[in-house]
């Protein structure tokens, strides 16, 4: 492929991918992001090839390997098109009849979705209520094209809002329109974009710098990942509009290396893009120059944070430092850079081509445009999610996660990762954006929302996020350094049963000293989930202190196994399985659990069976005395 | 044969010596190697001409560095929000007992080394685990020993 040249070369080049192709060609798409990945996707894409190449149709039938398509509970999904019949869970048998099913254009019924309450067939992707309710910009894309494929990007209209930025606007103007679009940045602060870009620009100092911060480090999150794996183009190309912008004429993209796969499609994106002339001298023969260059981050949560990541790319510990100069100002190298997260940049090409009004039309009054959400935990339809700003949790939740698996109870969402906080039952009418989620003690973050039943212990979840923050932290700050340690202390303590009352104002006045006094936002943020736990479910930390007890019946020091004599039906099932040797019992002979012997690993209650469901677990009350010898009475059928 | 320094100095090359692509050297080094004696740390610091204590610092802040050698099967635990609150304590408590090291260690006979990791991103499948290549999930604690009885 030669360098394209000018505007009108790149529209040229558009229209002749669009004549080659024809919409009414039937085509399979099949997701291969990371979920679809670990659930087999690799394996149903070679027996799709081997069985067009089999029945003949491999110039009739197209097979495309796409992005993640978002709803990674039932993959590995596939989509037909032009009908846009979606089939999931499939497996590597199933591929010799879809394949045949699109040459007759037949439908394979038992690969459809079916409805959980009504339990009909739905067909269509669009219809299933997962992606009905959901609005799907950014993130849309993903499901059409090949990530390693430009022309499928230039297809869809890609790089179109780079030419149209730098053939009739000027940089003042590109500013101007983000500014309007009030773009507020994805990764976490929620901080406008346009005036990021605009402090960068008037900064004193050459050269500046802009930055791609894929270093998605919060649990639970992994829509940074999938665009970047799935639609890496559309990333780069709202960096180049930025730098445009900006006045940048050099850029990184710092990605996580626990991310193969997003490296590698990073990585060929911008061969491609500078193969075509997107990226290098002269870009589309607007004058303008800008080069990317890749960072692979090597595992450090902190190094997400703007000045550590910065840190990080001079080849050092990414240590944060201290901001009251803003990265703006002094950042990578001492000189003005402008770091966004990935689908922050991505959102970039739309503004441009749609226009500030169209992106002020959706969402609410402090935050507009959509936002995509890892919506996970206990839900029944797990996956990414985008949505427009100020769509309840309960909407969420309910119709687009379909509720809560096995008719458990909800408790609380978690949003924000380790900076965040649990919502609870009452707040899940809440608007969701950027400052209503703040307002009730938690934050958007980078968008995890992680459901929780009443299986969840929320002693433990605030411990667990402290203690994830005291692994990951830095140690450079007394606060962050000794706060999150003192914190996690008590909260061990509590969780083990040791925990004392008079301990319980001690974790707020840490965490008010942490607020104020760290020296990175993650530190001051760390005490979040133990202050909204504190303020929304007081009464379990009062259980553990006060009763001993664990409501959800978790922590492992507070709880026993005990199997119920009544329901016990001596088959045998978890004395065999149990690794101590603690269950006795035997044919006939009602089970009971020696508590001495007990490591409560939790085998015995995962593989009694269903329709027994003997074993059971007690918290905070004695475990009743075992009759050794007592005979099963099995009821007469 | 090449030795350490040719392995090196071929990686440094690549990134024409940048001192600030140290990382990345570290990386490259690494996935080739599987981890970091103190003979590369060394060569590394000559050929970048980074004082040695800044490769040290480097190589031991970040978690994908090991400076201790790896065993031949890797298993990574997630340890993601997601994973758990659907139970991945029991599933790590479980692949402790049945290995017999601690996350962060490696098994005496080299066969097995156990981590534990912030986020795998599969967050649809959990709990996960995977070992080496192959992710497995979502898991229930009795599934582990199947799992690793595979690479046993």
């Amino acid at each position: 492929m030669s360098r394209i040249n000018s505007f009108a070369e790149l529209e040229k080049l558009r229209q002749e991918i669009k004549g080659k192709r024809d919409s009414n060609k039937p085509c399979i798409t099949l997701c291969s992001g990371t979920a679809c990945h670990a659930s087999a996707s690799e394996s149903v894409n070679e027996a799709l090839e081997r069985e067009l190449d089999r029945q003949g149709l491999k110039g009739e039938i197209g097979l495309r390997r796409t992005g993640c398509h978002g709803f990674c509970e039932k993959g590995p999904l596939v989509v037909v098109y032009p009908e846009e019949t979606c089939y999931i869970n499939v497996q590597p048998e199933d591929a010799a009849e879809i394949v045949q099913g699109v040459k007759e254009k037949k439908i394979i019924e038992r690969l459809l979705y079916s409805n959980p309450v009504t339990g009909e067939k739905i067909v269509h992707e669009s219809e299933i209520p997962f992606y009905k309710n959901q609005q799907r910009l950014v993130f849309g894309p993903n499901r059409w094209i090949d990530p390693e494929s430009i022309e499928d990007y230039l297809y869809i209209g890609g790089y179109s809002a780079l030419s149209k930025a730098l053939s009739q606007m000027t940089p003042a103007q590109v500013l101007e329109e983000i500014k309007k679009a009030n773009l507020r940045g994805r990764g976490g602060g929620g901080f406008p974009a346009g005036r990021k870009w605009e402090e960068t620009k008037n900064a004193p100092g050459e050269p500046k710098y802009v930055i791609v911060n894929c270093d998605e480090g919060d649990p639970g999150a992994y829509m940074d990942r999938s665009l970047m794996e799935g639609n890496p183009h559309s990333v780069i190309e709202g960096l180049i509009i930025g730098a445009y912008a900006i006045g940048s004429h050099e850029g990184f993209v710092y990605v996580r290396q626990e991310y193969p796969l997003a490296v590698e499609n990073l990585y060929i994106a911008l061969e491609q893009a500078e193969e075509y002339g997107f990226l290098g001298e002269n870009i589309l023969g607007s004058g303008f120059n800008f080069r990317v260059k890749v960072h692979r981050g090597a595992g450090a949560f902190v190094s997400g944070e703007s000045s550590a990541l910065m840190t990080a790319i001079e080849g050092k510990a990414g240590e944060p430092r201290m901001k009251y100069i803003h990265m703006s100002q002094r950042g990578y190298k001492e000189k003005p850079s402008c770091l966004n997260n990935v689908e922050t940049w991505a959102t970039v090409p739309f503004i441009i081509n749609k226009g500030s009004d169209w992106f002020n039309s959706i969402g609410t009054e402090g935050s507009k445009g959509t936002k995509i959400f890892s919506l996970v935990g206990k839900v029944n339809n797990t996956g990414l999610v985008e949505v427009p700003m100020g769509m309840t949790l309960r909407q969420i939740i309910y119709d687009i996660g379909g509720g809560i698996p096995k008719g458990r109870k909800f408790k609380g969402v978690q949003t924000g990762g380790p900076s965040g906080g649990i919502i609870p039952e009452r707040y899940l009418d809440t608007p969701i954006d950027f400052d209503e989620l703040t307002k009730i003690g938690s934050m958007m973050g980078s968008g995890g929302m992680i459901v929780m039943d009443e299986d969840t212990c929320m002693v433990d979840m605030a411990r667990y996020f402290v203690n994830f923050c005291c692994e990951e932290s830095c140690g450079k700050c007394i606060p962050g350094r000794e706060g999150l340690r003192v914190l996690l202390g008590i909260l061990t303590n509590i969780c083990e049963g040791e925990g004392k009352e008079e301990e319980l104002p001690t974790l707020e006045r840490v965490a008010e000293v942490m607020k104020d006094a760290s020296l990175c936002a993650l530190g001051a943020t760390a005490a979040n989930p133990v202050l909204t736990t504190l303020r929304y479910f007081r009464d379990e930390y009062e259980a553990h202190i006060k009763d001993k007890r664990c409501p959800a019946k978790v922590c492992k020091n507070l709880i026993n196994y005990y199997i119920g004599p009544e329901k016990c039906e001596a088959c045998m099932i978890c004395l065999r399985n149990c690794p101590t040797g603690a269950i006795q019992g035997g044919k006939n002979l009602v089970h009971w659990i020696e508590q001495d012997k007990c490591i409560k690993c939790g085998i015995c209650y995962q593989v009694c069976p269903e329709r027994f469901s003997a074993v059971e677990k007690l918290s905070g009350e004695p475990v009743p005395a075992p009759v050794p010898g007592r005979e099963v009475v099995r009821k007469k059928e | 044969m090449i030795g350490i320094s040719g392995i090196v100095s071929k990686i440094v090359d690549k990134y024409q010596g940048d001192r600030d692509m140290l990382i990345q050297v570290l990386l490259d080094v690494q996935s080739g190697l599987g981890w970091l004696p103190k003979e590369v740390l060394t060569e590394v610091s000559k050929q970048l001409g980074t004082p040695l204590t800044c490769v040290y610092q480097v190589a031991t802040y970040y978690k994908a560095f090991s400076l201790a050698p790896r065993g031949q099967h890797l298993v990574r635990i997630c340890m993601g929000t997601a994973c758990q609150v659907r139970g991945s304590p029991l599933i790590r408590d479980r692949v402790q007992q049945l290995l017999g090291i601690e996350p962060g260690e490696t098994s005496p006979d080299m066969k097995f080394s156990f981590e534990t990791v912030n986020c795998l991103g599969c967050c649809a499948k959990g709990p996960v685990i995977m070992v080496d290549d192959a992710y497995y999930g979502p898991l229930g604690v009795s599934d582990v020993d199947k799992v690793l009885e595979k690479y046993g």
